[in-house]
């Protein structure tokens, strides 16, 4: 076990630089998801720490060791891939100990090793098999397999969900996480997905074009995003952003959404946001979930208005509903028994204790 | 390796290489080992095909007895002989008469392979690639007493139609036939093969819209398969007009250029000139005609094999 | 097929239903048909080949019905098999192409590695100028190549003409350019993530190469060495223009010098000869048909 920490990591392509000088401290035994669009470099930056990719710029050390030069092979790495890369003509057996192999272990230990992680994977019975004759779920298993038996340093996983359906990734998302919990090596894991971040990491790592947006727990990037970026990206349905002013009405601050709707603030947030300059275009973020049906009892905090909804979705447990305020597209959370109908007005509740406002410009929670 | 044996998992220490020689190091490093892994190909294409290839053109400047240099003088020498433009004739219009027959054969056998159920098709392929596995040499050897003036079997079945014993090697007109027609047996199921893959590769949805949109069977070859095709059939094409037109095996043992040199290719020629004949720069210059010709089907081949990678 | 116009208001032609199966019905018998006259086109001379092998020489010369054998004897197969110069050009043919063979995937499959997998400076150039050797033919350079190795003779007395080994050094000119490039197309199918999780797993090049990519591309390595085997037992050209006297020489060049004695043709020892010769081949290619196959298409459609 061991920690990694990358300072200043750059990586270049010709003219393009696809790392961007990303600074990041992961402890031992940490479990860290590097999550982001296609694109922004997570993928690139996991290859840069498995030694697959030359480092342009910075440096990358493992256990305190320097080891921007230091070969895959000699750098206490395993790798878990997205298509798997077992080797077809091998037995799981035999891919799970090609590594062992090649350094010359004694055969003893070999199979122990082999056996322990099989049986902690549940695939003691397919050891004899190539891995034409397994499933998905069971190759990547097969995958894991590999890198535990030899006991690295650091766990490197690239998508490894997301060739597999979405039921089985649900269940293998489980997997994983009882084989960190067993196990417990430094692993670094990367997604596009934002669920399997939220889900698996200790914290989590949301880039984008190269960079680091935040770097946080999965609560704090849930209910304190610092960029438009991480508040859009983390939560499914997205956070709603709708363009509004901050103006003073009669001593109060307020928030103007559209023409007809005007919010008072409420206390806390008014004095967090009172230096703001009113003519500042600005953005309000809001979840999904505070915004509900309205109902008799609301507490303080919550501000009501009445609009047209465009589409419902009846999701059984919920209900998701889409209008425009002004032309800003929102989706809001209803109860599934509140008569939400395509196309019928309805009363809505804003949760303004849960707001977030952002400058439309630099895409910064203020 | 070896050393890392009974202590797993050791750390790769911060400055690993220091111990190795930078020679050592330079032997490791990627471009080293593949360069090395190439050179074999490298050094036997530059000594035994590059270095002959630009040789030739150096003997093809020198007298018969490779004294003296003259120049162009060989190829004067062969501008004014008959038999010089008769070849260069003759090697053309082989090579494009077989080109076409072994493509039209082929492509024609290998629709009606891909006609039949699966499961009889592999016999049926098995059987209509065994001209191509037989070694030529020896095939044109049965060819020959096929074509036997005197014995000639097709001349003895031929008789019972009324049908006087045809000079198979020893009339011009005849031999020519003859040449072309073993050549294209030899070489149609190469085609046959080439196209039987590209048409299975061609996906049964585009032949289904085609047949709903009102397409008789032979509208269908038009409109789907050929431009499907296009690139197989090009390559193969021009593949097969180099292999053709360098072709030497089956003239030297069907008619060795006979009668009167009214068989003979370029290939065959210069073998007669520069081995049997004993002038090597002739002979070489001979052969050297060959080479604008390959050079312009092996350009077209390039452009379309890369396009074809593009598009892939 | 049938055209049928379907007209929504009224049916004024009775639609005729199972047309389609019959056209199909039809179609099948028709390739049947051309398939068995092409066959019988593809199979004429190697059947008469062994038929005319099964006649004694009195029964050539007699011009009974050549497509029929009527008295027949295996004493052209056991007057071939049993001299010694017959065995020695099946022996020389043998001994060649089986170190030809090795020659050339010893050469082929470390540089397709190299070429498929290394990236290194002029690696594209050099895949497609391995193609390009391919297209250089024989006819082209065995004359150069003829002077080449006089003169070599020469200057070193190491003697290259009318030796056997000589072929040894140019045929591999034929087979590895071709070779090289199936196993290009081969090693260039494997996933490149197999190569990173060798990597990881502490492979170096070599073993990635012997342990992962040469298992997994087996069918290509066995695609190739038929393809160099039979390039090799096949060619006329070369040992014709190489090899002269008797002991050196290989089948093809063997049969067509030694079995026509000026103008005497012993057809039913030739023919023998000629099928003996194409033996080998051929059982390959009957047990190994497929990936006789696979050898020739690879270089056009993997390419």
């Amino acid at each position: 076990m061991a920690d990694v920490a990358l300072r200043k990591v750059v990586k270049r392509y010709d003219d393009v630089e696809a790392v961007r000088g990303i600074d990041l401290d992961i402890a031992d035994h940490e479990f860290i998801v590097l999550v982001g669009p296609s694109g922004c470099g997570k993928s690139t930056t996991l290859r840069m720490i498995a030694g697959l990719e030359d480092i342009s710029d910075g440096d990358i050390m493992i256990g305190g060791d320097i080891v921007n030069d230091v070969p895959p092979k000699d750098r206490d790495i395993a790798m878990v891939f997205q298509n798997y890369a077992l080797y077809p003509h091998m037995t799981v057996a035999e891919n799970m100990s090609f590594g062992l192999r090649l350094k010359h272990y004694p055969k003893a230990e070999i199979k122990a090793r082999v056996t322990e992680a099989a049986r902690l994977l549940d695939i003691t019975d397919l050891i004899d098999r190539k891995p034409k004759q397994l499933s998905g779920g069971q190759r990547q298993r097969v995958a894991m397999g590999r890198a535990i038996v030899r006991n690295p340093k650091v766990f490197l996983f690239d998508e490894p969900l997301s060739n597999l359906d979405a039921k089985l990734r649900v269940q293998m998302r489980i997997e994983i996480k009882k084989v960190h919990q067993k196990v417990r090596t430094t692993t670094v894991y990367v997604t596009h997905d934002q669920v399997e971040a939220m889900t698996l990491a200790d914290r989590v790592v949301v880039m984008n074009k190269g960079r680091i947006e935040q770097i946080g727990t999965p609560n704090e990037l849930y209910h304190k995003p610092a960029t438009r970026f991480v508040a859009g990206f983390i939560g499914s349905p997205a956070m709603n952003f709708i363009p509004c002013r901050l103006e003073d009405v009669g001593g109060t601050l307020q928030i103007r959404l559209t023409d007809r709707i005007a919010f008072p603030l409420p206390p806390a947030r008014a004095a967090r946001y009172n230096a703001l300059p009113r003519t500042e275009k600005l953005l309000l973020g809001i979840r999904p979930e505070h915004l509900t049906e309205s109902h008799a009892h609301l507490a303080p905090g919550v501000e009501t208005f009445d609009t047209v909804l465009d589409v419902t979705e009846p999701m059984g447990m919920e209900t998701l509903v889409y209008f425009g305020l002004d032309g800003a597209p929102v989706c809001g959370r209803v109860d599934p028994n509140a008569g939400a109908k395509d196309g019928a007005p309805m009363r809505l509740a804003m949760d303004l204790n849960n707001m977030h406002l952002l400058n439309e410009e630099t895409g910064v929670v203020l | 390796m070896a050393d890392v044996a009974l202590q797993p998992n050791r750390v790769g220490a911060a400055q690993p290489a220091r111990k190795r020689s930078s020679l050592q190091k330079a032997l490791k490093r990627k471009s080293t080992v593949a360069f090395l892994m190439t050179l074999p190909l490298i050094i036997l294409i530059a000594l035994l095909v590059i270095y002959p290839a630009f040789y030739s053109l150096h003997l093809a400047t020198l007298n018969k007895s490779m004294q003296k240099f003259i120049g162009l003088g060989n190829f004067e020498f062969l501008f004014r002989r008959d038999t010089f433009w008769l070849v260069v004739k003759q090697s053309c219009i082989f090579a494009i008469t077989a080109v076409i027959f072994k493509a039209l054969i082929g492509f024609i056998v290998a629709h009606f392979v891909h006609n039949i159920p699966a499961k009889g098709q592999r016999k049926w392929r098995g059987m209509l690639l065994v001209p191509w596995v037989i070694p030529p040499a020896m095939s044109t050897l049965a060819w020959l007493w096929l074509f036997d003036p005197s014995y000639s079997a097709f001349n003895y079945t031929l008789s019972f139609f009324g049908i006087g014993p045809i000079p198979w090697t020893g009339d011009a007109a005849w031999a020519r036939f003859s040449v072309i027609l073993v050549n294209v047996w030899y070489g149609a199921p190469f085609f046959m093969i080439m196209y039987l893959a590209a048409l299975k590769s061609v996906p049964d949805q585009l032949y289904e819209a085609a047949a709903i949109d009102g397409a008789n069977w032979w509208q269908r070859i038009w409109y789907v398969t050929l431009p499907m095709m296009r690139n197989i059939i090009a390559i193969t094409t021009l593949f097969s007009l180099i292999v053709t037109f360098a072709n030497f095996d089956i003239v030297r043992i069907l008619t060795a250029g006979g009668p009167l040199d009214h068989t003979h290719i370029f290939a065959t020629w210069a073998f007669r000139i520069g081995i049997e004949g004993s002038d090597i720069p002739l002979g070489a210059s001979v052969s050297l005609f060959m080479v604008p010709i390959l050079a312009v089907a092996a350009i077209f081949i390039l452009r379309d094999v890369n396009k074809r990678g593009n598009e892939a | 097929m049938s055209s049928v116009t379907i007209d929504k208001a009224a049916p004024t032609r009775t639609v005729k239903y199972g047309s389609m199966s019959r056209d199909r019905k039809w179609a099948l018998r028709w390739s049947y048909f051309f398939l068995t006259l092409f066959a019988i086109f593809s199979l004429l001379p190697p059947i008469y080949m062994l038929i005319t092998s099964l006649k004694s020489s009195a029964e050539i010369s007699a011009a009974t019905n050549p497509w029929w054998v009527f008295n027949p004897t295996l004493e052209n197969y056991v007057g071939l098999l049993t001299s010694n110069q017959y065995l020695r050009f099946f022996w020389n043919s043998a001994l060649v192409s089986i170190f030809v063979v090795t020659i050339t995937m010893l050469i082929s499959v470390p540089a397709a590695f190299a070429l498929a997998r290394m990236r290194f400076w002029g690696s594209a150039t050099l895949a497609t100028g391995v193609f390009l050797t391919y297209l250089i033919p024989d006819t082209l350079l065995f004359i150069p190549l003829f002077k080449v190795f006089a003169l070599f003779g020469d200057w070193t007395g190491i003697q290259l003409i009318n030796r056997w080994y000589v072929l040894l050094l140019i045929y591999p000119t034929l087979t590895v350019p071709f070779c090289t490039w199936i196993m290009i197309g081969y090693f260039a199918s494997i996933p490149k993530e197999l190569d990173e999780a060798a990597i990881i797993d502490g492979a170096s090049w070599f073993q990635t190469l012997t342990r992962i990519f040469i298992p997994v591309a087996l069918p290509g390595l066995i695609a190739a060495t038929i393809f160099a085997f039979t390039v090799s037992w096949a060619q006329f050209l070369y040992p014709l223009v190489f090899t002269t006297s008797t002991d050196q020489l290989v089948l093809p060049v063997g049969i067509i010098t030694t079995l026509i004695k000026g103008d005497v043709f012993n057809w039913g020892q030739i023919m023998t000869g000629a099928l003996l010769g194409a033996a080998p081949p051929l059982i390959i290619y009957a047990f190994l048909m497929d990936y006789y196959i696979a050898g020739l298409t690879a270089g056009a459609t993997k390419g």
